[in-house]
């Protein structure tokens, strides 16, 4: 079913409380938070635009660009740095040309990392498109991406 | 419904499953698992047996916590015992169907152990050297039942406490309850939790509510997430007993929306819970009613903090509020009274309760009872999650439980509590691992992170990773925490650039104690503990980035170099052809050496070198060329 942000706003009541969810749900349906969603969101929940952003701004999850297809997230949790991710991320920014973060302007890929994704006795892993790729090495970084090419 | 009748059900649904005559198959499918590949062994596995015609119950359970050996699968055939296996992939699990259904002639390759009985040449799956020495209570339930089935955790005694809670027991004594086995908040800070209950119960007015903090952000800690995903009813049945206790009829579990899997568990056990009548109105008949909500957190490390977290749930910016202030047991979330406890104290009540406070604090040391879950990661031999009592040593976890470090290499540090801890060297891995004991040494039980660092990890970069991790996640508003954490970030980033200077060292010291009293909350205060540690115990990796321009771990980029060994060195060509800065010379037959003025010191050519030459290696400081 097709879900546009007048559903979402459907389900809500109108308050403050309710903005971080709201915008949680948005971003599920744009991939982003478009800043046009965001002060709909502030009119809805009667609270000021520069309010929302602001909320929205203060948390990791939030994005204010649109995502590309395929998403590349390096762990960068404890067990993976101290594993070598350092040199995968660099890898990766290598082969990509952008830094975390950004989208590559062909909207192909973006880089992000991610903070600890749970499989550390992988370390150091990547997820591409929710699948994990574990036990990176620089190596297999170059390969990964000639595949994907 | 009464329990009673409920209990009966559950018991009857869990032994046809587990008694019943089809075989059932059990594989670990929590978040450690999934990403080591459970779900598509899961899938092989379940095509193998419609393929081949057997009927089989698979069964997904949460995380037994040994992440070096998933996916893990364990086998029960009626009548014979259960059988686990480690690091089952897809074509493995293949081969498990044949041998254990077909042949019946159960492997005992990649064989972890065995439950419910002795099975020949299979040791018991609880003598495995990394589960012995545990006490398991938080854990008890994970990698054990579906955490998606009410009735799995209600056949293993669960909910027994909510009904003693509430129809037999009045809040004032489930509290003295809790007062009397001396549990601690295992959030991290260790404050008493009856103390906790009592001041919540005892402050003024009606609308009281009650939260987990499941908002986990320590990079490299995953407790509270496996315990959500693997016995999520055991954190609800604490928060409902909490409920009633301190006269709370709302409750809110404030979990990272980086947990899906978590929050699925969860939104499916509070569904169950409601539909047995343990969550709602009047629970089990007495007149206590409660509710729960999930709230998912949009990711902000600081929320962890309890003022921030109620924030951030009324829909805020969660910035902490200043001291002085009410505590948040009397002015908490819209100004009523809260009740904030972690996961896995949440997750301890049900015990407190079912088998009394002596019971309980009948493990631990004096100041520090029951147990501690960690996250056992790093360089360490056998990753995972585990429990042991308080009080056993670091030298008992990290060489008994996780088998010591990866790869035979030396042991240089253990860290403890995420970015608010600290490292503490090989002359303190006899020291009790308690409250107390972590705090005198520097560092913080926390919530529950362990991180393993060898010979090859460099403290100086350990300190920079944290600190660049705190320093992104300050709220800002207190300028010691949002400038001193930035002006730190600097100084250790030219430190591992080779661009220190010798007052660097004193500078930080500075710095870091002036975050530490001058901060407005417990995340501004905890900043520069990993720098205070890696300088008190570790001060002459500082030395030697500074004076000898050297990363003697050999990790630091712009105080390394690779060269490549003539003497190993076949002149393969592969690592010229992949080195991305074009600065390997040589040729076919001439032997291969990098020009250091173009190395970029990438380690593409270590990566590639086949392991049969081993012909790059990395050495500590810079080589000028032709060295």
């Amino acid at each position: 079913m097709e879900y546009s942000l007048t559903e979402i706003l459907s389900d809500y009541r109108g308050r403050q409380e309710e903005v971080i969810p709201i915008l949680q749900k948005v971003q599920a349906l744009y991939g982003y938070l478009p800043e046009e969603a965001m002060n709909k969101v502030a009119e809805f929940c009667h609270v000021s635009q520069s309010k929302v952003f602001g909320v929205a701004s203060f948390y990791a999850q939030f994005r204010f660009v649109p995502v590309g297809r395929t998403r590349i997230s390096v762990c960068r949790g404890t067990a993976c740095h101290v594993r070598g991710a350092p040199q995968i991320l660099a890898e990766v920014k290598r082969q990509l040309k952008i830094e975390e973060g950004e989208t590559t302007p062909d909207l192909e890929y973006s880089l992000e990392t991610v903070a600890c994704i749970g499989c550390c006795a992988l370390a150091p892993c990547l997820v591409v498109n929710g699948k994990v790729e574990s036990k990176m090495t620089p190596k297999k970084v170059i390969e990964l991406f000639s595949r994907e090419a | 419904m009464n329990f009673a009748k409920i209990k009966q059900e559950a018991q009857e649904k869990v032994d046809a499953l587990l008694y019943g005559k089809n075989p059932v198959v059990f594989v670990g499918t929590a978040t450690c698992g999934r990403s080591a590949g459970a779900v598509d062994t899961l899938e092989a596995i379940g095509r193998e047996l419609r393929s081949r015609g057997i009927s089989a119950e698979i069964v997904g359970t949460g995380c037994l916590g040994l992440c070096y050996a998933e996916p893990v699968v364990g086998i029960a055939r009626p009548g014979s015992p259960t059988i686990w296996y480690g690091n089952v992939s897809p074509e493995r699990a293949v081969e498990l169907v044949e041998g254990c259904f077909v042949k019946g002639n159960p492997l005992t390759e990649d064989v972890l152990g065995s439950t419910e009985g002795e099975a020949e040449g299979v040791p018991h799956l609880l003598d495995l050297p990394m589960l012995k020495p545990q006490v398991r209570r938080v854990l008890w339930n994970c990698g054990v039942i579906s955490p998606t089935s009410i009735e799995h955790y209600i056949a293993r005694g669960g909910y027994e406490a909510l009904r003693r809670a509430v129809l037999e027991m009045r809040p004032e004594e489930v509290i003295e309850e809790v007062k009397r086995s001396g549990l601690r908040g295992l959030g991290g800070a260790g404050f008493p939790t009856g103390r906790k209950w009592e001041a919540c119960r005892r402050a003024p007015g009606n609308e009281k509510y009650v939260i987990c903090n499941a908002d986990e952000g320590d990079p490299g800690a995953f407790q509270d997430r496996s315990v959500l995903e693997g016995d999520p009813h055991s954190v609800l049945e604490g928060m409902i007993i909490a409920g009633y206790a301190v006269g709370a009829r709302r409750g809110f579990i404030y979990v990272r929306a980086e947990y899906p899997l978590a929050i699925e568990c969860l939104e499916i056990a509070i569904s169950q819970a409601r539909e047995k009548g343990l969550i709602g109105e009047n629970i089990l008949g007495s007149n206590f009613s409660f509710d729960l909500d999930i709230f998912q957190g949009a990711g902000a490390f600081v929320c962890g903090e309890s003022t921030a977290l109620t924030l951030s749930i009324e829909g805020n910016r969660g910035m902490p509020k200043p001291l002085p202030r009410p505590r948040t047991t009397e002015v908490g979330l819209w100004d009523k009274p809260t009740l904030l406890n972690n996961v896995k104290t949440f997750a301890n009540i049900r015990w407190i309760i079912t088998k009394g406070a002596d019971w309980f604090a009948s493990v631990g040391t004096e100041k520090s009872k029951g147990t501690a879950v960690f996250s056992l990661t790093g360089k360490i031999a056998n990753c995972g999650l585990i429990e042991v009592p308080m009080g056993v040593t670091l030298r008992e976890i990290i060489f008994d439980i996780g088998g010591g470090i990866l790869g035979g290499r030396g042991f240089k540090a253990v860290q403890t509590g995420g970015p608010s801890g600290g490292c503490l060297p090989a002359s303190l891995l006899d020291i009790p691992v308690d409250f107390d004991s972590l705090t005198t040494a520097g560092s913080i039980m926390g919530s529950g992170g362990m991180v393993v660092a060898d010979e090859d990890t460099c403290m100086v970069d350990l300190a920079r990773y944290f600190l660049d991790f705190s320093e992104k996640e300050s709220c800002g508003q207190c300028s010691l925490c949002r400038l001193g954490s930035s002006h730190m970030l600097q100084v250790l980033k030219s430190i591992t650039e080779g661009k220190g200077r010798i007052e660097d060292i004193d500078f930080l010291i500075e710095v870091g104690e002036a975050l530490r009293t001058g901060s407005i909350c417990g995340l501004g205060q905890t900043v520069p503990n990993p720098v205070l540690t890696t300088i008190r115990y570790f001060r002459d990796e500082y030395e030697a980035h500074i004076y000898e321009k050297k990363c003697p771990a050999r990790v630091c980029r712009e105080l390394i170099s690779y060269r490549i060994v003539p003497d190993k060195c076949k002149a393969c060509m592969i690592c010229l052809r992949e080195c991305p800065a074009e600065a390997i010379q040589g040729g076919k037959r001439e032997v291969h050496a990098i020009r250091q003025d173009k190395c970029i010191r990438c380690g593409v050519c270590l990566s590639v070198c086949p392991p049969r030459f081993s012909a790059v290696e990395c050495v500590p400081g810079r080589l000028a060329n032709g060295g």
